[in-house]
């Protein structure tokens, strides 16, 4: 039998990315280096996200804030009142402090600031899966 | 309007992208007085700016240096979607990261991308725009940027 850390970390984390660049989903997808991390859907925009959460039942939403239609800010408000044990790590260009707090107020856990290396993307979501 | 010592975070905030997104640090050009039409490449990204300050921040960068920043970062696709959505999130970041000395006022759009035609500027009456040349490898593309 392995320990309680060995247990969680076989366990299936279901991830969903929330990014309206294309190119930074995919990024993000590609970076991610923890095999028990399972993406389970991206989405172009707030609206796109929430729709997707309640099919997918994710564990962790990485989650841009600058988007059309459901900016990151409402999309993180509204996931938290469904699934309030839901970890949201915003990953955004907006670089101020009070965005940052206002993100964790509405129900954020961790912020990392754009552009990000592999390493900073790596460590940012192990904080919030461990 | 917008000051020339203002134009250092947006000088920093270039330099930062293309040495994190692209692991290869960008060669900034002094930034000078824009005066008359802008000169565009073939993909441009603008961001308009409202709240404290009005007006827009625009990369405009040729297909050939998109490509390689695509490269770079590992993508495969170099479609011309894939260069719309790479314009419009440099402007996105480095407008987004200009929060960082402008304040939370500083009120950033969702990008605007133009390939291949003129953007329609929202550049507000009387203020100055400011252009900073980007060299990275062999490629040159601009930051433009116009604020009150």
């Amino acid at each position: 039998m392995g320990t309680a850390q060995e247990a969680v970390a076989r366990r299936t984390i279901r991830l969903l990315i929330v990014d309206d660049s294309n190119i930074v989903r995919r990024r993000i997808e590609r970076s991610q280096q923890f095999d028990e991390l399972e993406v389970v859907g991206t989405a172009a925009n707030g609206l796109e996200a929430l729709e997707l959460a309640r099919r997918t039942d994710p564990d962790l939403v990485t989650m841009d804030l600058t988007m059309p239609q459901m900016d990151g800010i409402e999309c993180i408000t509204q996931l938290v009142r469904f699934k309030p044990a839901i970890r949201i790590l915003v990953i955004s260009a907006l670089a101020d402090k009070a965005t940052a707090v206002e993100a964790m107020e509405r129900g954020a856990n961790g912020f990392l600031n754009k552009p990000f290396t592999d390493r900073q993307l790596n460590d940012a979501i192990a904080e919030l899966m461990y | 309007m917008l000051r020339e010592e203002e134009l250092k975070t947006f000088v920093d905030g270039t330099t930062r992208y293309f040495e994190v997104a692209a692991q290869q640090p960008a060669t900034i050009g002094s930034p000078y007085l824009l005066e008359g039409e802008p000169a565009m490449h073939d993909y441009t990204g603008m961001i308009n700016i409202s709240g404290k300050r009005e007006g827009v921040v625009y990369f405009t960068a040729p297909r050939a240096m998109l490509t390689v920043l695509l490269m770079k970062m590992q993508e495969s696709d170099f479609s011309h979607e894939s260069m719309r959505d790479l314009v419009g999130e440099v402007a996105n970041t480095i407008s987004g990261n200009a929060r960082r000395d402008f304040g939370h006022d500083f009120v950033i759009s969702v990008p605007s991308v133009f390939a291949g035609e003129k953007p329609q500027l929202a550049q507000p009456s009387g203020a100055r725009a400011f252009v900073i040349p980007i060299h990275w490898r062999s490629h040159s593309a601009k930051l433009v940027v116009s604020l009150t």
